[in-house]
């Protein structure tokens, strides 16, 4: 089963070439399996007439810059392509602006966009869902993917929607970044089956601290969000598949994390992450990698270094609030993907503690796990864990606290009036996110 | 892609706009080896082919015929544009571009904004239409003027207000000149006040500068080349003074400082002509740099302003350009921005820089910076992978500081002193159109964004507590 992908703005377009470039560069690998590669490429590609990989995506930007750069870069490749015709730009961008992507471009452009989703939907054999790309800091992939999000839902009520979020640095890409964010955030919840989100503090991390790159740039950050996703994405064995590679990747994606409407957000880890140079030089142990990515989740820490080992979970008697400090990353369900060599004899009973997980939902339920003997991206032994925790709750409320000081001052509040949406609609967007950040902080009762 | 056009006013305006068309093409010669008329190049100029008649616009992507610029110039005295027309400068623009009367403004706003205004609007109208309809998708219209004469002041600030009343959906930044304290215009601070109300109203971002800073530094750059450190040798076409390469030969008196100004305008525009990995295009600047909507004064500075001739530029030199841009040596306009609120920043980075060094100076500058309580972590970055002429990078940074403050009290008080004893007025309000209450409600124009300005300042280094969250029924 195939998904189509929609790239939305600059980030969502950078990252999506990165991911792409990630997931066929993996499935050509020689030392491949061919079911996995055909399943993989049959699930993210199709094959034009003249037998070139032809990516099941469509590109959006309100500008041409972008998608014009990435398209060439796929094409340079020599491996893979995007479809000549399965893009769209217009002349200007949506300035920062949620309101000018949602309430302007958005609805100005929809008919097109349609017709070219449409077009890569009827490409597939079978739709598996889609995956949308976007940044929530700017004004097109925002607003225009938010809007894109609504026409989708109501075209193809029936499919799986996934939607994958790059939350900005902290320290500012946009001014009036956590006001889109919110925005984004709150109208999304109800459309989305599950949302997935990268954060580029941490991946920058993950960038200076394991990867040891000296001067990062944008591709860096996106290379790392491509291999995480791609190692989610990839083919594998499921409990429901029977011995055979999952035909239905994001349906059970979302069936074994997001079971609860209130509680969509899910973050993503893999380890290990090692500049390439290293890997033949280091050994990997099952044991060894469980063990760092269970103390990862429970520390809430979100890549292998400076790990607090001396955290624990809590015993039935304790349980503690956290948005005060450091303190216990209670999950509702987890998703454990395995890769590579002797992925059979992992042990992942570690993660089958209740203790790890909220009251209300038995481990048996809550945790999930896929596993495929085919290494992934050079690693021989990878292994990534999808959660659907507390890990966001602290950069989510501090986000919506910067939004909300803003807010109370009305700054830029005019920008945003002018494209159609009213002080109303952002009162209604907090109130939204601030439900979701209480469901999550109650996770612990 | 989108285009901007730019209108010149006044001697000062057209000055200015003469050295960014010239060194525009210089920008683009550099970049655009294979003579193809591309996207960047048509943000700013038309490619027209004269052997077809009427005009004979050429598509982007086809040979460049004939480069004209999308530009409206317009001068109250023929003098600066007589030169521009017959200068190297002549195949750039065609005469349908030009608007032009003999006897100038007198250093006169009213003369300038009222008879001129009022005598010309028909043609003025018609001369911006015909550089729209030139357009695909116009995005910006750049005013440049000064504000301390007759016709850039007073014709400048009505074309600003046609520019609104013909077309409110484009973008209207305004680069102004601001008149110093020493300025030799008896009037200029009538002048200035007038055209600042009608700036408040209808810009959308302004961008003041001052002859006072812009001699500051082309004085220092003299200072270095005439070997003011041993064995250092400032590298050929990289000053920011420089005109060399363009298409004019010998450098006329204030063509350096008019050379950072246009510098200025390149590099606000190189992210929309471009590709980067961050794009900032012009509307982002005014959405992010314009919280309030009368407060869109914005402190510009530009770095480097030369570069030295050894050509290794190891990371300690760029994070001394991020340094150098929030010194006082490389504003536009005197202020101090440190010492005053930040409201919100803009760092416009173009050539070879990675995200990480951004992240690294934004963390190593932010702490010394005092910012508004609402917008702590206020950045708009943008990064642009093509550099300017002659350096490997540079930086602008837009700031829109609470400093400006006292350019507008020193302004105001200037103002007051000659209206108290009513200097000159006489000048004005024998101009049709023109009366008293236009001076009393410009000033009063005035003292309301001071008192706004002041009302953010007073927030300034008290600890302000988040406001209170909504609360959640559980």
């Amino acid at each position: 089963m195939s998904v189509v992908t929609l790239q939305l703005g600059q980030c969502g377009n950078q990252v999506g070439q990165e991911l792409y470039d990630v997931i066929c560069s993996d499935a050509q690998d020689a030392q491949r399996s061919t079911t996995h590669t055909t399943v993989s490429c049959e699930r993210f590609f199709h094959q034009n007439k003249h037998g070139d990989l032809v990516a099941r995506a469509v590109l959006i930007d309100m500008e041409p810059k972008v998608i014009k750069q990435s398209m060439k870069k796929a094409a340079d490749s020599g491996r893979w392509r995007y479809g000549d015709d399965s893009h769209f730009s217009q002349k200007q961008g949506s300035g920062n602006n949620w309101a000018n992507g949602f309430c302007v471009h958005g609805p100005r452009h929809i008919e097109l966009v349609e017709e070219l989703v449409r077009r890569e939907v009827e490409r597939c054999d079978r739709l598996a869902g889609f995956m949308t790309m976007m940044s929530v800091a700017g004004g097109t992939g925002s607003g225009v993917g938010t809007y894109v999000t609504q026409s989708l839902r109501d075209v193809y009520s029936k499919s799986f929607i996934l939607n994958h979020l790059t939350w900005p640095y902290g320290t500012g890409e946009v001014i009036v970044q956590n006001y889109n964010s919110v925005l984004t955030l709150a109208h999304l919840y109800q459309l989305s089956d599950a949302i997935l989100v990268h954060e580029n503090d941490t991946v920058h991390r993950i960038c200076s601290q394991l990867l040891n790159i000296k001067h990062i740039s944008f591709s860096d950050v996106n290379r790392v969000i491509a291999h995480q996703l791609g190692s989610v994405l990839q083919p594998a064995l499921t409990a429901d598949s029977h011995g055979v590679y999952s035909r239905n990747p994001l349906g059970e994606l979302v069936s074994s994390l997001a079971c609860h409407p209130e509680y969509k957000l899910l973050s993503v880890c893999t380890i290990p992450q090692m500049p390439s140079s290293s890997i033949a030089y280091s050994t990997f142990s099952w044991p060894g990698q469980l063990k760092h990515l269970r103390q990862m989740l429970i520390s809430n820490s979100k890549m292998e270094d400076g790990i607090d080992w001396q955290m624990r979970p809590p015993s039935a008697s304790e349980r503690t609030k956290s948005l005060t400090g450091a303190s216990f990353n209670t999950s509702l369900a987890n998703l454990l993907i395995l890769r590579g060599k002797d992925v059979y004899s992992a042990e992942a009973g570690g993660f089958e503690d209740p203790a790890l997980y909220t009251s209300w939902l038995s481990p048996e339920t809550a945790f999930t796990r896929w596993n495929s003997p085919v290494p992934f991206n050079k690693y021989e032994k990878s292994a990534t864990l999808v959660s659907n925790s507390q890990a966001l709750l602290k950069p989510l409320d501090n986000m919506v606290r910067k939004a909300w000081n803003m807010f109370a001052s009305r700054a830029y509040i005019h920008q945003y009036i002018r494209f159609g949406i009213s002080e109303e609609d952002f009162l209604d967007s907090f109130t939204s996110v601030e439900q979701v950040i209480s469901s999550y902080t109650q996770l612990c009762n | 892609m989108t285009q901007s056009v730019i209108v010149q006013v006044g001697q000062c305006g057209n000055q200015i706009g003469c050295r960014f068309w010239d060194l525009a093409l210089r920008e683009h010669a550099h970049v655009n080896k294979k003579g193809v008329y591309d996207e960047a190049l048509s943000s700013f100029f038309r490619n027209v082919d004269s052997r077809i008649s009427d005009g004979g616009a050429c598509g982007v992507g086809e040979r460049i015929q004939h480069l004209k610029a999308r530009a409206v110039l317009v001068d109250m005295e023929e003098g600066v544009v007589n030169e521009i027309l017959q200068g190297p400068l002549r195949e750039v623009f065609d005469s349908t571009q030009l608007l032009t009367d003999v006897s100038g403004s007198g250093n006169n706003w009213a003369v300038g904004h009222m008879t001129y205004g009022s005598a010309y609007r028909e043609q003025i109208v018609d001369k911006l239409r015909k550089a729209a309809e030139h357009c695909d998708c116009l995005q910006c219209f750049f005013l440049i003027h000064s504000m301390g004469g007759g016709t850039g002041s007073g014709l400048g600030t009505k074309v600003l207000k046609l520019l609104e009343e013909e077309f409110p959906d484009v973008c209207r930044i305004v680069t102004s000149v601001y008149p110093s304290a020493e300025d030799d215009v008896i009037t200029s601070p009538y002048n200035s006040v007038l055209a600042m109300k009608e700036l408040t109203e209808h810009a959308d971002c302004v961008i003041p500068v001052e002859n006072q800073s812009l001699v500051d530094i082309v004085n220092k750059i003299k200072y270095m080349s005439d070997g003011g450190k041993p064995g250092s040798v400032i590298k050929r076409d990289s000053a920011i003074i420089s005109g060399r390469g363009g298409l004019s030969g010998a450098e006329k008196p204030f063509d350096a400082m008019n050379n950072i100004v246009a510098n200025l305008l390149l590099n606000i525009t190189s992210s929309a002509r471009f590709e980067g990995s961050l794009n900032m295009d012009l509307n982002e600047i005014a959405m992010n740099l314009v919280p309030f909507p009368r407060l869109h004064y914005l402190v510009p500075s530009l770095t480097p302003i030369y570069t030295l001739a050894d050509v290794n530029v190891p990371s300690r030199r760029l994070d001394q350009m991020f340094s150098d841009a929030f010194s006082k040596n490389h504003q536009l306009i005197r202020a101090d921005p440190k010492h005053s609120l930040y409201l919100a920043c803009a760092l416009m980075v173009r050539g070879n820089v990675q995200v990480s060094d951004l992240r690294r100076n934004i963390e190593r500058l932010r702490p010394s910076l005092p910012f508004v309580s609402w917008n702590q972590e206020g950045w708009k970055t943008g990064l642009c992978s093509v550099p300017p002429v002659g350096h490997s990078h540079s930086l602008l940074a837009l700031a829109n500081n609470t400093c400006l403050k006292s350019t507008f009290v020193e302004l105001s008080e200037r103002f007051t002193k000659l209206y108290r004893k009513k200097a000159h007025l006489h000048h004005y309000l024998h101009i049709d159109g023109m009366e008293q209450s236009c001076f009393s409600e410009a000033v009063t124009s005035l003292s309301s964004l001071i008192e706004e300005y002041d009302h953010l300042d007073a927030t300034k280094g008290k600890i302000v507590l988040d406001a209170t969250r909504l609360s959640i029924a559980t």
